[in-house]
């Protein structure tokens, strides 16, 4: 380990010494690398950067990134992030969490840091299963799902992770999935890039127990159809020759033939929108009725909860100064013995 | 034994007043008649007097039961003494009960021939009935052997207020203060430091503030100028040691020393917290202090407060939590975090009564197990508690002092009495406080997450350091490079290192010190908040000349070197404790000693008169 200047640095300097011990074909492979490439192309200081995690999978993450780590507790990765980033708000601060890490076990602490807005880059790998414990059906494994804990069928309807940070009061919220390269770099880009809690859903392949659950999005024939980029400022278009598009009819998405509405009727994409109405709405978009979205769905700007804890101090201590002992001892009624 | 009606007022001269050693009163009322208010008045202008003082706030865990009944009696009892005094006393001079109910729930603290003041015009039917009394206790005669005193303060309290134009429900809300300011004649205690208090109070809203003072001051005048009473007290002075004395309850003590701590580290202090009862003054306390970088983070629940901690001190603070049982409870597995990653904070557990919810609002030992031994693996972490409301202070800067030392989790008991309770604070001055020093790892050749030091000690290395980049976590770590590590026998040096350093933390505790004799026929044992009663109960039973001596631990984990020698030199020990024998059990598990126990779990602290009996019992009667 040697002092590294924060400008000049590769994706081999953010590889740790210790050997990724995720199966073959598992999505986290390319997370972890693009994550890397982002980083290095950032020229991001290795000495400042923190990566927490909780347990699962995804969660080994820290281990294996030249920064500082943490592996924490099921469920506390944000917690414990929350509390690194109080203590010192100049840390760029990342949480990696999985499907069951962060909205089952965790499920509390993932809806209460988005709704501070705590400046931390939050990275869901989701398989839509339980994988470290060895394929049990998760908080996102659809209905009816067949798996060991669930042989005929879970009997859980499926938590949609984009709606529930809508809903938490998320100010940036995007997806991505792991075998899209490129444009998984853009998204954890613009994640880094964020001032807030930034939130990314990564659809990401569990190649021994959910094999092929993101197919549908990543097959090469049939991908054009079933996934839209979001881009902002843009019509939501879609297909392999970009001629379906999306619009509202009365309370409701449609797909439409681009061909056959006029332009003005599709919808244009404003992640900068303070309603996330139609954040929510586009994050209620689903396979096999609708294409489902990937890319930046929200990018809000609000005050920072770091930001307004040490305004806090600063304030008190504009007021009447760095706290001193022995003003705070002898604060109140007191009175003098001989 | 002379009852007083008000309807015998007239003006006369004022009645003599006589010099006792001590007195406790305790004011008792419905839950919203503001007894904690008045009765922290009169605690905090007895201190100013100078007075000993020790105080016991004894409250329901409803914030507003139905009105007039059992379960809504709110009491603050006050013990004001012209010596040391190390307890609220167990029984009262002087009751203040301000409606049926709180005279039922109460008469039985009240010493025989003691000052009872009832305010008579909540006596009515319906007041009677909910609080089960059968006939009117002040006309039945079943009070005869007290010196009640029936006054019409509600009635005497709307005229006193009645300049201010305040409505009749604003006007009888100030009763409490016409109750207080009788109790200020009573005891011959000056209104001043009341009237102040309530100007800065209500500032904003100055009829209100008017018809405090008013009420206050009605209430002393019915003493000064009627005939009722036959006599008023006088309690001079406490010859404590000479210096700047200021009232403090446990919980506000522990928020000043983790400051403290803080400061003496030249650390910001992060607090990590869910509201809880009794702990929650702590964080309201240290909430009021952000000119000393103090970093509050209400938490969305115990596990992500402990989480916060866990991770603010990776980030290099002061982290420290607060809770009570419940809460406990479910920061274990973070604690054990920390136990694993070696991470230095501090867990305050202020105790009340379990299991489960149990009593919120009430005194409790039973905490002592899940702090020594409560965690999954074996993972052991130091454990103190403090003794009195104002050795909060210390116990929390000695907390914080043993985490940094020794990179652990430490835990901090107090209990519910303690951190409710007051007594008087010496203020220290900060030259006086030894600093806490830290070290920081920041030398990149050298470093190793798992290496240790002397005292057994990890480095503490924050993100942010150059060059020192490592990960650490839950998982077993490889001794010295700190990386995942599976191998069996580093898990068995791991587990065995991790135990030593705690085992090593014995260098920082004192020799157990006796009081009394060194050895004998009896040792009475405690720890925590029972600290003065059991004091007490030895010295009441050392002047009868009984062959007892007392031995009161303050830390749990790892505890005293030559304890197990102390024990062996006494043919019997005693354990009081209010739990069912948890540390009792730790004594016999450690020393083989064939400890007897003394436990109580009522949600109340001990009664000195208890521990005296059983000291009898166990030497055969007074010697």
């Amino acid at each position: 380990m040697s002092a590294t200047p924060p400008t000049g640095v590769t994706v081999k300097d953010f590889k740790s010494d210790q050997q990724v011990k995720w199966c073959p074909g598992c999505g986290d492979h390319s997370i972890l690398t693009q994550l890397q490439k982002v980083l290095a192309a950032n020229g991001a200081d290795r000495d400042r950067t923190v990566f927490v995690s909780g347990i699962g999978c995804s969660s080994r993450f820290p281990y294996y990134m030249e920064t500082y780590g943490f592996h924490g507790i099921h469920g506390r990765a944000p917690a414990v992030a929350t509390g690194v980033k109080c203590a010192n708000p100049e840390l760029d601060v990342w949480v990696v969490t999985g499907d069951g890490d962060a909205l089952s076990i965790g499920g509390n602490h993932f809806l209460h840091t988005l709704r501070r807005n705590v400046g931390l880059k939050v990275v869901l790998f989701n398989n839509r299963i339980y994988g470290l414990t060895k394929g049990q059906y998760s908080p996102t494994s659809e209905f009816g799902t067949r798996t060991r804990s669930s042989p005929q069928g879970s009997i859980d309807h499926p938590m949609h992770p984009i709606s529930v940070a809508i809903g938490a009061e998320v100010t940036f919220v995007a997806r991505a999935i792991d075998t899209d390269v490129q444009h998984l770099q853009y998204v954890l880009k613009r994640a880094s890039e964020h001032r807030g809690t930034a939130f990314v859903e990564v659809y990401q392949n569990c190649q021994v127990f959910n094999p092929g659950a993101f197919g549908f999005a990543t097959d090469r024939t049939a991908k054009a159809d079933n996934v839209l980029y979001l881009e902002h400022g843009q019509p939501l278009i879609f297909g392999k020759n970009r001629e379906k598009g999306i619009r509202l009819n009365g309370d409701l998405l449609e797909v439409v033939p681009v061909d056959k509405v006029p332009r003005d009727d599709l919808i244009i994409h404003d992640e900068r929108n303070p309603d996330p109405s139609m954040a929510f709405r586009l994050a209620r978009m689903h396979y096999p009725d609708f294409p489902e979205p990937m890319g930046v769905f929200l990018a809000q700007q609000k005050p920072v909860y770091e930001d307004l804890l040490m305004e806090q101090i600063h304030a008190a201590r504009a007021k009447s100064g760095p706290g001193q002992l022995a003003a705070l001892f002898a604060a109140g009624e007191t009175w003098t013995v001989e | 034994m002379s009852t007083a009606t008000s309807e015998k007022t007239q003006p006369g001269r004022p009645a003599p007043a006589r010099e006792i050693d001590r007195a406790a009163v305790r004011f008792a009322g419905d839950s919203g008649d503001g007894m904690q208010l008045v009765g922290s008045q009169f605690t905090a202008t007895s201190a100013i007097v100078g007075n000993d003082i020790a105080t016991f706030p004894d409250y329901p865990a409803e914030i507003r039961a139905p009105l007039g009944t059992l379960a809504g009696v709110s009491g603050f009892q006050v013990n004001f003494s012209s010596h040391h005094i190390h307890t609220p006393g167990d029984r009262v001079d002087a009751l203040i009960a301000m409606n049926p109910a709180a005279l039922k729930a109460n008469l039985g603290d009240l010493v025989e021939g003691g000052v009872l003041i009832v305010n008579s015009d909540e006596f009515d039917e319906s007041n009677l009935q909910r609080a089960q009394y059968q006939t009117n206790p002040l006309e039945d005669g079943s009070l005869s052997r007290y010196q009640l005193y029936k006054i019409p303060i509600t009635q005497q309290t709307l005229a006193a207020v009645k300049e201010t134009g305040l409505g009749p429900r604003d006007a009888s809300r100030c009763k409490n203060f016409y109750a207080l300011g009788l109790a200020y004649w009573l005891y011959d205690r000056p209104l001043e430091p009341t009237r102040r208090w309530i100007n800065s109070k209500f500032a904003k809203v100055a009829a209100v503030a008017r018809a405090n003072t008013l009420a206050l001051e009605a209430g002393y005048a019915l003493g000064e100028t009627t005939e009722i009473f036959t006599t008023r007290y006088r309690v001079k002075p406490a010859k404590l040691a000479p210096g700047t004395y200021r009232n403090l309850t446990g919980n506000q003590a522990t928020a000043l020393g983790l400051i403290t701590a803080a400061q003496l580290a030249g650390k910001p202090l992060f607090y990590g917290s869910y509201p809880i009862t009794p702990a929650s003054d702590i964080l309201h306390e240290l909430a009021l202090h952000k000119s000393f970088d103090v970093r509050v983070f209400q938490a969305e629940d115990e596990i992500a407060a402990m989480c916060a901690v866990v991770g603010a001190a990776f980030a290099g603070a002061i982290a420290c939590t607060g809770t009570s049982g419940p809460g406990m409870a479910l920061k274990q597995e973070a604690i054990g975090l920390a136990v694993m990653t070696e991470l230095p904070c501090v867990i305050v557990d202020v105790q009340r009564g379990g299991p489960s919810t149990g009593l919120p609002t009430k005194t409790e030992q039973s905490d002592l197990w899940q702090a020594v031994l409560g965690r999954n693996g074996d993972c052991p972490l130091p454990v103190l508690a403090a003794q009195s409301p104002a050795d909060c202070f210390a116990a929390a800067i000695e907390a914080v002092r043993v985490a940094v030392k020794y990179m652990t989790p430490v835990i901090l008991l107090t209990d519910g009495y303690i951190a409710n309770g007051s007594e008087p604070w010496r203020v220290p001055a900060v030259r006086e406080l030894a600093p806490i020093p830290v070290h920081h790892a920041t030398d990149p050749a050298t470093f190793q997450p798992y290496l240790r030091d002397a005292n057994g000690a990890r480095p503490w290395a924050v993100p942010g350091t150059p060059g020192l980049r490592h990960r650490i976590g839950g998982l077993e770590k490889a001794d010295g490079a700190g990386n995942v590590c599976y191998v069996p026998e580093n898990h068995q040096r791991m587990t065995h290192l991790r135990a030593e350093k705690v085992a090593r933390v014995v260098q920082d505790v004192p020799a157990q010190e006796v009081f009394g004799d060194a050895e004998g026929d009896l040792l009475v044992v405690s720890w925590g908040g029972t600290f003065g009663a059991v004091r007490t109960a030895i010295e009441q039973a050392r002047e009868k000349g009984q062959n007892v001596s007392h031995a009161h631990l303050r830390w749990l984990n790892p505890m005293p070197a030559n304890l197990g020698a102390v024990l062996r030199r006494f043919r019997r020990v005693l354990v009081c404790e209010l739990n069912m024998g948890q540390l009792r059990q730790l004594l016999r598990g450690a020393y083989l000693v064939d400890a007897q126990g003394l436990n109580k779990v009522q949600g109340r602290p001990f009664m000195v008169s208890e521990i005296c009996d059983r000291i009898d019992q166990l030497l055969g009667g007074a010697a």
